[in-house]
């Protein structure tokens, strides 16, 4: 993790904000008079992981920003939700173009900046997982090729959720979506499709790139904060939970996005020049099990009859993980797993 | 105005769309009861005082304390805390020291000086309390701040009962005893010593407008157990009372001491500080079966005490004692095995509790005596109009904390009764459980242990045997409070609602739902650490 560890011992650095802490350890999101980029009355679902995403990180790049910041966003459920014709919940410069092309005019409002001698404004783009690993991914990759001072934000809903849930190339294996074989013996997305886009951005080997999600803010303010220390094009890709594509609680929301880093599924950490620099490590590690079973999109592996090949497949991937992101700490204390029954 | 090209409509905010129409649920902030609280015999409210204490502000939360209990540093010593058996936080990683951070606010108070004025209105009414123990100081307490006359008439030549004559000194200092009680005398509570009550009717007709009886139980059971003529028998309440006196009776190397309360193991302990070489517990039934705290046992066990479980005496001679083993029958009774062995023995102390002394009540109308002990009612009022009691002396637990419970409740009642209304307590909000909490936010920390002094060493002297918290250890303790089921201001709810939906009040003064957006998604409930906010249908 990128943040020192706050100690004082009623709630650790986990939760939002503590009347304990001086105010300048305090969290963005504590302040009452945080930007709420992304204020009240958007049509979002309830519960919506990408909404509650977006303000975080946005609220954070505007701190970074000193507030000189114009964002772009890709259209997707994000643009669609906040920006109903006439109405905008946006509190900060935004602008929309097209769903396959926001890198590009992001690229465009940098060189514009740039050309007018107003650097020290900065852009920031953003998009859900369809416009980023999937229709705008040429240009992302273009914006990444030539460094271009960028920060992009991918809100990963692991589908294509404003047209009505179908798969992306950011769904997981076993999911089941509208376009996934909806029925049949195997309704989920197959194995060994997808694509890992923090991977294939570190590929790029730009300045920087990072993993979060909405169960840990302070991570995810920390590397919004991070990102905006460097100029070039940055990538960060937050887990943002759906509750209507991912059939869960509307209040499971956070949860679900803690269980999908606690379990290994969904590895959070950050890499520079390519390189991994820091991972944040498991702090109650639980099975895959604990995570699917609340999403009806994982129902069919546990009726009408329990799968427990597939179920064991995720489990090897998010044991991969864990390996490859090195999330078990030798310090932290885990959960033992046979005591929560998760394997 | 002109508008651009292809544009028709004004641009506004989202704010015009109030999204709290598609709610079905909404958040509610709740103040439920927490376990702790609920366990306290004396009804703390221990999460408050802790919650304050927690950003240091010390003498506030003591203040907070004694609105229900005068004695923080007493209860920081004797209190069998079972606030801490019930805290949720056992169930993360250990139990918060309460107690130990009670003390630290008692012990500070005592340092600090600070008292407590009498703000109430002279009510012009007048109480006699009878017996200065716990449920009597306590009372005398409560109805002083209430502002009524009191008078404590107390039989014996200092004030405490039973935390005097029957707690050990190492348990608690008699300075910190005398503290807490100065206390409460300079709020201006009479007291009178060596003053025996010995007929309440007569009393009665002094004028006082209500009594409160709190004589505790004092006199040592007797068992009958056949004895040679010169065999040493001892009772352990007079032992006890006999070393606070200084006259400490001799009691030789070996010591036996029959019985399985606190008060057995108070004079095994005591005899081993009086220099005995052998002291031994002999006890009919199992350590489980024990009525002495758990606690005590250890330490009195570390300290050399030997206990015999399951073990009767049958005779008594000069030097030595018959004792026959037992065993437990299916239901958990002891029953003899005719298996003898001899003990020796100098001295032979019984433990077997304590009756009241209640000659004093000889004749009083309406007074009902059941079992020793005197009924009263859910007032603590006993049959006879204005004539209230408490402490051991009415069926109950027999603690330091329940006869401090009882002075509280006893006050409140008797306040109300001489004002002519019904006192009505407040209602108790449901216990807050571990499963209603979101634990993932409390990080772990180990308990502060508190330092204590060798068993061995601790043995030989009448020295306190469990030495306090330092400030930084006692924040830490207080911090560690999960402060089930109220609110404790860590903006999670504010932060994790996607509808920007939850308004800060600021310091103090909490949160507040804004119903026009919220569209009743239950994140901030699910998010909450401690308990405090609850979904709850809207009016179809």
């Amino acid at each position: 993790m990128s943040t020192a560890p706050v100690k004082f011992y009623q709630v650790g650095s986990f939760a939002v904000g503590n009347r304990l802490l001086p105010p300048d350890q305090r969290s963005i999101q504590s302040d009452a008079e945080r930007t709420n980029a992304l204020t009240s009355g958007h049509r979002a679902c309830q519960g919506c992981g990408e909404a509650l995403g977006a303000r975080y990180a946005l609220d954070a790049a505007m701190r970074a920003s000193d507030g000189k910041m114009i964002a772009v966003n890709a259209t997707g459920c994000l643009e669609v939700f906040s920006t109903p014709y006439p109405e905008s919940s946006w509190r900060i410069a935004w602008l929309h173009s097209l769903f396959g092309n926001a890198p590009a005019v992001a690229t465009g409002v940098a060189a514009a900046l740039k050309a007018k001698g107003q650097s020290d404004t900065r852009v920031v783009a953003q998009g859900g997982d369809g416009a980023t690993v999937d229709i705008g991914f040429g240009v992302l990759s273009g914006m990444f090729e030539r460094n271009d001072d960028v920060l992009y934000i991918c809100y990963d809903n692991e589908a294509y959720m404003n047209t009505g849930v179908q798969r992306s190339g950011a769904t997981p294996p076993a999911a089941r979506t509208a376009t996934t074989q909806a029925v049949g013996p195997e309704p989920g997305n197959v194995f060994g499709q997808g694509k890992n886009l923090p991977r294939i951005a570190m590929a790029h080997e730009i300045p920087y790139v990072a993993t979060a999600t909405v169960a840990d803010l302070r991570d995810l303010e920390a590397k919004v904060t991070r990102a905006m220390q460097f100029r070039g094009a940055r990538y960060l890709h937050v887990l943002v939970p759906c509750p209507l594509g991912w059939g869960s609680a509307s209040c499971d929301t956070v949860r679900i996005a803690r269980l999908a880093t606690q379990s290994g599924l969904f590895p959070v950490f950050e890499a520079e020049h390519g390189e991994v620099v820091s991972s944040t490590p498991i702090r109650q590690r639980v099975g895959v099990e604990e995570y699917l079973k609340l999403q009806s999109r994982y129902g069919h592996l546990f009726s009408p009859k329990r799968r427990e090949d597939v179920i064991d497949h995720l489990q090897a991937n998010a044991d991969r993980n864990i390996a490859r992101y090195n999330l078990i700490d030798v310090d932290t204390k885990n959960a033992d797993l046979s005591e929560t029954g998760a394997i | 105005m002109e508008k651009p090209f292809a544009i028709t409509l004004e641009v506004e905010s989202s704010l015009a769309n109030h999204t709290g129409s598609w709610r079905v649920e909404r958040p509610q902030y709740v103040n439920l009861m927490p376990p702790c609280n609920n366990a306290c015999p004396a009804g703390e409210n221990i999460q408050n005082w802790l919650y304050v204490a927690e950003d240091g502000s010390y003498e506030a939360a003591w203040r907070s304390l004694i609105i229900e209990n005068p004695f923080p540093a007493i209860m920081g010593r004797v209190c069998y805390h079972p606030c801490q058996t019930a805290c949720n936080r056992a169930q993360l990683d250990e139990a918060v020291g309460i107690n130990s951070v009670e003390r630290f606010l008692g012990d500070l108070a005592i340092e600090k000086g600070w008292n407590i004025p009498v703000t109430a209105q002279p009510s012009g009414f007048h109480v006699l309390i009878i017996g200065s123990g716990p449920a009597g100081l306590s009372a005398a307490y409560h109805l002083r701040r209430m502002g009524h006359e009191v008078t404590v008439r107390e039989a014996a030549n200092a004030l405490g009962g039973m935390m005097r004559w029957g707690i050990p000194k190492y348990r608690l200092p008699r300075e910190v005893l005398d503290a807490e009680i100065k206390r409460i005398a300079d709020m201006g509570v009479k007291f009178e010593l060596n003053t025996r009550v010995d007929d309440v009717q007569v009393a009665l007709k002094e004028g006082f407008n209500a009594i409160f009886l709190a004589v505790g139980a004092h006199i040592g059971k007797r068992a009958y157990i056949p004895a040679g003529e010169a065999a040493r028998i001892l009772d352990a309440i007079n032992v006890l009372h006999d070393v606070e006196d200084g006259q400490a009776p001799m009691l030789g190397r070996k010591v036996v001491v029959y019985g399985g309360g606190n008060t057995a193991i108070d004079v095994a302990r005591t005899a081993k500080r009086l220099g005995a070489e052998e002291s031994i517990i002999v006890y009919r039934r199992t350590r489980e079966k024990a009525p002495a705290n758990d606690t005590e046992i250890k330490e009195a066990l570390e300290e050399g005490v030997l206990i015999k479980w399951l073990s009767t005496i049958k005779h008594a001679e000069v030097g030595k004692l018959q004792v026959e083993k037992m065993v437990l029958d299916e239901n958990g009774f002891p029953q003899p095995t005719g298996e003898f062995e001899e003990l020796e023995a100098d001295s032979l102390v019984l433990a077997l509790g304590q009756e009241s002394d209640l000659s004093l009540l000889k004749d009083l109308p309406n007074l009902e005596v059941e079992d020793g002990v005197v009924k009263v009612n859910s007032m603590m009022m006993t049959g006879h109009a204005g004539v209230f009691a408490g402490g051991d002396m009415v069926p109950a637990e027999r603690t330091v904390t329940t006869g401090v419970g009882h002075g509280k409740k006893a006050a409140r009642n008797i306040d109300a009764w001489l004002r002519s209304v019904e006192y009505v307590g407040h209602d108790k909000h449901e216990i807050v459980e571990f499963k209603d909490l979101n634990p993932w936010y409390y990080s772990d920390a180990p308990h502060a242990v508190r330092p204590r002094l060798e068993g061995a060493r601790r043995a030989s002297t009448f020295d306190e045997v469990v030495q306090g918290l330092d400030e930084s250890t006692a924040l830490y303790e207080a911090r560690r409070c999960m402060s089930c089921g109220n609110c404790f201001e860590c903006d999670n709810c504010f932060g994790v609602c996607p509808d920007n939906a939850v308004i800060k009040l600021g310091p103090g003064k909490g949160f507040e739902i804004n119903l026009d957006y919220c569209k009743g998604c239950g994140i901030c409930v699910s998010e909450c650490p401690s308990g405090s906010i609850v979904m709850i249908p809207e009016k179809s």
